[in-house]
């Protein structure tokens, strides 16, 4: 089991960190192709290397430390986003189980867990911390405003983000991960049984991670840089890696959550030896992340930053009463539609 | 301080219809707009392959004008080191048996100093001193920027492009 865990751990880590390193390469590509530029080309065939180059010039900067810092919050901060942006993806199922020889794997981490939904729910608010603490400790006004505003924007969209969450856990009657995948594996899946949900959820993971058009916290043309203004090098790497490590966190739960995770509709129903239909199911999870990803690059280089002031609106008065109308939609629909 | 301007002042201030308000829809216009822009051609120039060939208007490095016989236009009148802003020319005149009288022995012109204005040109009486098209200049030391007559020397037909320019917008 722990051995099984280990192996798990391993190649999960090493598959998301090169994913988030090519997350940062596709961005800029995305970006550079959206204002009719070609991006990075020049570092290996098709600039495939640049994300080498990024991590080798962020080693070795200097790490600079303001005097008027808290030193151990100060470090512990970027450690603490970038932990729970990982953690969240142990919960996660990438794929259904393998069968190996007599044994069955699930393909989770932490496969024992049956309240998925709230572990994830419940990192996600710790999320808030390190930015929040990086923000007070870098001794910085900046820093602070940053950090203030993101603890502000996540507590207002995390019950957004929660409601929309909901919807899904009320038409699935589950909390945990795996049920609600198998509950999606008609073809029905959550994005088309609960559209105001997955609306809800979508617009709140940009708030939760930090993107354009919510990225107040970092809002470079007021606050410089926001809660990292004041770290370098790696440290800094640390808040670069945990930002795109959440937007594939994110992706990963959409996926499980509204677009029906590894199940393709149709496949079942080719007749295919269970390894192959495992391998397909992973291999359309890694595209459905794949996809979304695309989505949060598009938006945040289409829609310009949220004003303060709207952004709290937003938050507010449009999202959280449509989120209560869509909890009632929904236990509607369980009620007398699913039947 | 409040300040009107043309986006909250409500007399000038277009109302938003119903549909824009909702907003979903606008930011879907929004990423269709940059998906076209995504297989738009690009601008891109790749540098160092691909070079750029500026205009005859263009106001690169600033050279000296030396005749088809060999012999620099310069009449050594020192003008162009007067004008230039950051004094960035230096000119010491001596005498020719040539028919001009005068030619610079020495004429440097320290290229980590000149802001590619163009006065020299512009005052010079003889067109003795034009800007090329040169825009690639880098040095390792401060002392590889003072650039002599051996470097500022460039035969006529080179930069006859910029003279025909010069004759044309000059008149
Ligand atoms: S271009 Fe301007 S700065 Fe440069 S040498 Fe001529 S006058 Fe001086
Ligand atoms: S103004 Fe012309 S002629 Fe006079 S010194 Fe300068 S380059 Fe020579």
């Amino acid at each position: 089991m722990v051995i099984e865990a280990l192996i798990k751990i391993a190649i999960i880590l090493f598959v998301v960190l090169t994913a988030v390193s090519y997350t940062v390469l596709l961005e800029r590509w995305i970006s550079a192709w959206v204002q009719d530029r070609i991006g990075p080309n020049r570092v290996g065939p098709l600039g495939l290397l640049q994300p080498l180059a990024d991590v080798l010039k962020l080693l070795l900067k200097e790490d600079i430390e303001p005097r008027q810092a808290q030193k151990w919050f100060h470090w512990v901060a970027p450690v603490i986003s970038i932990t729970v942006a990982f953690t969240v993806l142990s919960v996660v199922p990438f794929g259904n189980t393998l069968t190996l020889g007599t044994n069955t794997i699930p393909l989770t981490i932490a496969s024992g867990i049956n309240i998925g939904v709230l572990f994830i729910v419940a990192l996600a608010s710790l999320g808030v911390y390190g930015i929040t603490l990086a923000g007070w400790s870098s001794g910085s006004k900046y820093s602070l405003l940053g950090g203030l505003r993101s603890s502000a924007q996540m507590i207002s969209y995390e019950l957004t983000l929660g409601l929309g969450l909901l919807s899904v856990v009320m038409l699935s009657g589950s909390l945990d991960l795996n049920t609600i995948i198998h509950s999606q594996a008609n073809g029905l899946w959550n994005i088309v049984r609960a559209p105001i949900g997955f609306l809800l959820f979508f617009v709140s993971s940009f708030a939760e991670t930090n993107r354009l058009p919510f990225d107040l916290p970092e809002a470079e043309p007021e606050l410089v840089g926001g809660y990292h203004t004041e770290y370098s090098s790696m440290k800094f790497a640390l808040f670069f890696l945990a930002e795109y490590a959440n937007i594939i966190t994110a992706s990963a739960v959409i996926t499980v959550l509204f677009l029906g995770g590894w199940h393709l509709p149709f496949v079942s129903a080719l007749g295919l030896s269970p390894l192959v239909l495992t391998i397909v199911g992973v291999l359309a999870f890694a595209l459905k992340v794949l996809g979304l990803l695309f989505i949060f690059i598009w938006v945040r280089w289409s829609i310009p930053r949220f004003r303060y002031d709207q952004l709290m609106n937003l938050g507010w008065k449009v999202l959280l009463p449509l989120g209560i109308v869509n909890i009632v939609w929904s236990a509607f629909e369980k009620m007398y539609l699913m039947q | 301080m409040a300040y009107t301007t043309k986006y909250n002042n409500p007399a000038v201030q277009r109302k938003l219809t119903l549909w824009e308000k909702l907003y979903l829809p606008e930011i879907v216009r929004g990423l269709l707009t940059t998906f076209k822009h995504l297989f738009r051609p690009k601008f891109t120039r790749q540098y160092p392959e691909e070079r750029w060939d500026p205009p005859a208007s263009f106001r690169g490095r600033p050279v000296l004008v030396q005749e088809e016989n060999g012999v620099e236009r310069c009449v050594a009148c020192g003008l162009c080191s007067r004008v230039c802003p950051p004094l960035a020319i230096e000119v010491r005149a001596s005498e020719t048996e040539l028919l001009k009288e005068r030619y610079p022995v020495v004429f440097e012109i320290n290229m980590l100093r000149c802001i590619f204005c163009g006065y020299c040109e512009e005052v010079c009486p003889e067109e003795a001193i034009v800007m090329s098209k040169e825009y690639e200049l880098s040095f390792r030391d401060p002392s590889e920027g003072i650039f002599g007559k051996d470097k500022l020397l460039v035969p006529k037909a080179q930069v006859q492009d910029r003279l025909d320019y010069l004759a044309k917008m000059r008149n």
